[in-house]
């Protein structure tokens, strides 16, 4: 019996060393450490087309929606490849909508509601002046459609019209005067 | 106690010994990667290395684009080879760019890399690569990491000592491994044991113009021994060129015993001025040759291959001075210049020992005419005079020696599967680390020219065995970084690389970052088949040829409803990418077709052969995951019978009809 505990003793001795005399090496990664980073709108270059957002941030038109678009947290999205047509509301548009809405759908609480509207304007596939037919129905990132017009080269998207339209590099901005309002 | 007993001890304890024992060591051989190495070679996401490294791909045909001290692998640029994933060598303005006297070779051995140099220091515009099968040199361009032209190198075999190039990349070089019978058709059909009569070898020095564009200025016509690896004088030795040469004995059967009968072979130390003073001189004689000069142009994206019918030949043996042999220990292989361009190391492979010679003794012996006889007809140096002194008991096998900026020389020896370094001045061996296997070249960052940048070292090994995840029978070769900035060599990291790195180079990622091109200017397309407007897309039939001007855009082809192609007609798919954004390639691929796909960069043309001989409707796509709507870029063709009347139509929806 004591020749068989003086055994395990010396095989456990022998195990022992063998897991701890090379003491801790490995440490666990940092979780503090983040190493997340900004999202595509941060890529450097100017070289290349310009994309719906840079076309929008071009505009001194543009600027509420804009302002909109960073609240909502959407400016990386719209950067990506897409591709996008986004229907872009002037300041004008938005100044017509009842005082204080705008205001309103600003704030951090509504986000999810500036959100819905946003992405109401925005339908993923380039639709060019050339292919917007009358009744031709669009849906839009929200999942809601939006109905596009044409009568005898009249442009409009729902009740908006369709001021202009700027190509972009991941996609067109169609330049409205009126804000889309989900139903 | 009795005899079983003690034996149930002694066994314990010997589990106890070798528990002991191992229980501090490595698992495998040199896992020795502690404390500060891996924060050493991280870059954090998002971040860039301090280094591109480009690697040679060995018997891939390519190069490999490589960060370093991450390793990360950016880019396998083709250059010989084919390559399914851009389709380089499918496409039919790539095609041309392998096509060699020998017809379309889509394939070939690549070892070295040579990046042109300015004053001795790396200048960031091109990279130079060898075929080793096919002779040919290649010109990377480093502002797109593509390659623009190729070169092929008539009357030479075996271009294995080659693209190394002079200070301020005057030339480029390719020198046979193999002699061979040079001349007529008549010249050529000799039997294999005439050798020491009529194989040559050759040595050709390709100008290389401001704009990069390569033509052999002249060749030397040198007794046929193997020609292995060479530099170029830099600095007082600016204007020589050094090349290693084995098999003197010039055997040509089982070289392996044969050609390392000469305890010495020689370093061909090649005076190139001397020759381009004969050449205004107007000596030297054309002869004929038959070779293809491949060229891309910019502006269509396509290249061009042209024969070219003759070379400028000059025989040393008549035209004095140009060529003299330096002794140098049992056939040598690496053949490196120093910094100062004051000291030429030889590595006999199968030495134990490292000669250094010295330029100026070289020189000096040249002027006193101290030679020890001739080889057939050319000078030998006296070894004695020419020898600075020798690496004694270096290690087994040296290859090939690399530079710090401190003075210091690192050579690999493969037989010993180390790394030595040692003092160039005082032939000091000053340490010595283990490769894991077999190590075959080293890179210095700028260690081949004449300003190092000394911070790390890379050895690019032969024998993988247990290094990484096993992959069956075939592995990749492996690679290590050490840090080299301290007195003591420092294995940093370990990682696998593409196909066989041989030579490689690298360059700060500064010095080219910045000058990579993100797209081409549609504008600046004059490629006669180009769609700049998606309105300009169509289909024309000339006989049997379709002609489909095609283009690609987030996230539709025009057209993508094509009709009236019949079996028998050869299809061009024309597609142009009408994209100016970074990072938006177009694919294009179509069922049955024994080419390959199409990789179209934004604002380029490019086109697709294609012979249809079923009738049935062909779906095409875009292959390049290019946007959300990637899975609908799409389109159908409808191939009818050969005598069919179905007219040729094109449509995109309602846009294009």
């Amino acid at each position: 019996m004591k020749s068989t505990f003086s055994l395990i003793v010396l095989i456990w001795l022998g195990i022992g060393l063998w897991t701890t005399s090379c003491g801790p090496k490995k440490t666990s990664p940092d979780q503090s450490t983040d190493l997340t980073g900004p999202g595509q709108s941060a890529v450097a270059d100017d070289e290349s087309q310009k994309h719906v957002v840079q076309v929008a941030v071009g505009s001194p038109d543009h600027s509420t929606l804009v302002a909109a678009v960073q609240a909502a947290g959407l400016v990386d999205v719209l950067v990506n490849a897409g591709p996008f047509t986004v229907f872009a509301p002037t300041n004008d548009a938005f100044n017509a909508l009842p005082a204080g809405t705008v205001d309103n759908l600003l704030k951090p609480e509504n986000k999810g509601q500036l959100q819905d509207i946003l992405e109401y304007h925005v339908f993923v596939g380039v639709i060019s002046e050339n292919m917007i037919l009358d009744g031709r129905k669009l849906n839009q990132v929200n999942l809601k459609d939006v109905t596009l017009g044409n009568k005898d080269g009249v442009l409009m998207v729902n009740d908006a019209n369709i001021l202009g339209s700027v190509r972009a590099s991941n996609g067109i901005v169609h330049v409205i005067d009126k804000v889309l309002l989900p139903q | 106690m009795n005899n079983k007993l003690i034996f149930k001890y002694a066994g314990a304890f010997l589990l106890f010994i070798i528990m002991a024992q191992f229980s501090c060591k490595p698992t495998a051989p040199g896992s020795v990667s502690t404390g500060d190495a891996a924060t050493r070679v991280y870059v954090p996401p998002g971040q860039h290395d301090e280094f591109y490294n480009i690697v040679s791909g060995g018997f891939n045909g390519q190069m490999s684009v490589v960060g370093l001290p991450s390793g990360r692998v950016f880019k396998i640029l083709p250059v010989f080879s084919v390559h399914p994933e851009n389709g380089y060598g499918y496409s039919e303005e790539s095609k041309p760019m392998l096509n060699t006297s020998h017809g379309f070779v889509p394939w070939d051995d690549l070892h070295h890399i040579a990046i042109s140099t300015t004053n001795g220091v790396h200048d960031g515009r091109w990279a130079f690569g060898n075929a080793n099968n096919t002779p040919r040199i290649a010109r990377v361009d480093l502002s797109t990491f593509k390659t623009v032209e190729i070169l092929e190198i008539p009357n030479s075999a075996g271009n294995h000592s080659s693209p190394f190039i002079t200070e301020n990349t005057e030339y480029v070089v390719a020198s046979s491994r193999f002699s061979v019978p040079l001349g007529s058709e008549q010249d050529r059909d000799v039997p294999i044991d005439t050798y020491k009569e009529n194989f040559k070898g050759t040595v050709s020095f390709v100008k290389v113009s401001d704009e990069g564009e390569m033509s052999i200025a002249f060749q030397l016509v040198t007794p046929g021994v193997n020609f292995d690896l060479a530099r170029a004088g830099k600095g007082p030795s600016h204007g020589w060129f050094f090349f290693s040469c084995y098999n003197t004995e010039q055997a040509y059967s089982l070289l392996e015993v044969n050609a390392s009968q000469r305890d010495k072979d020689f370093i061909m130390a090649v005076n190139w001025k001397k020759a381009e003073e004969y050449i205004a001189a107007g000596k030297g004689k054309m002869v004929k040759a038959k070779y293809a000069h491949n060229k891309e142009d910019k502006r269509t994206h396509t290249t061009t291959s042209t024969i070219l019918e003759e070379v400028l030949q000059l025989d040393p043996k008549e035209l004095k001075d140009i060529i003299y042999f330096i002794p140098c220990p049992k056939s040598p292989h690496g053949c490196d210049v120093d910094p100062t361009g004051r000291f030429i190391v030889g590595s006999g492979k199968l030495a134990a020992l490292v000669p250094v010679f010295s330029f100026e003794k070289i020189m000096k012996a040249i002027d006193d005419g101290d030679f020890e006889g001739e080889y057939d007809g050319i000078p030998v140096v006296r070894y004695e005079s020419a020898l600075h002194g020798v690496v004694e008991k270096a290690g087994l096998g040296p290859l090939h020696t690399e530079f710090d900026n401190n003075g210091n020389a690192y050579t690999s020896f493969f037989v010993s599967s180390e790394v030595v370094k040692w003092n160039v001045n005082t032939l000091e061996v000053l340490d010595r680390v283990p490769t894991y296997y077999s190590v075959g070249h080293l890179m210095v960052p700028g260690g081949a020219t004449a300003a190092p940048h000394g911070k790390y070292l890379v050895a690019y090994n032969k024998i993988t065995k247990d290094r990484y995840l096993p992959t069956g029978p075939e592995l990749c070769h492996s690679a290590q970084l050490y840090d080299i900035s301290g007195d003591k060599m420092r294995l940093l990291l370990d990682f696998p690389t593409i196909g066989e790195p041989h030579y490689a180079e690298a360059i700060p990622a500064s010095m080219i970052k910045d000058q990579s091109v993100k797209f081409y200017r549609i504008e600046d397309n004059e490629h006669p088949y180009a769609v700049k407007r998606e309105m300009d897309a169509k289909v024309e039939r000339n006989g049997n040829q379709v002609h489909v001007y095609m283009s690609s855009i987030r996230s539709h082809f025009a057209p993508d409803n094509i009709e009236g192609v019949r079996v028998g007609d050869e299809v061009y798919f024309h597609v142009t990418n009408l994209e100016q954004d970074w990072d938006v390639p177009h694919g294009f691929a179509i069922k049955g077709a024994n080419t390959g796909e199409l990789l179209i960069m934004p604002g380029e043309t490019q086109t697709l052969k294609w012979k249809p001989e079923k009738v049935g409707i062909y779906p095409f796509y875009c292959t390049d995951f290019c946007s959300a709507l990637h899975q609908e870029m799409q389109g159908y063709l409808r191939v009818s019978p050969a005598n069919s009347n179905v007219p040729l139509k094109f449509t995109l929806d309602m846009i294009l009809q």
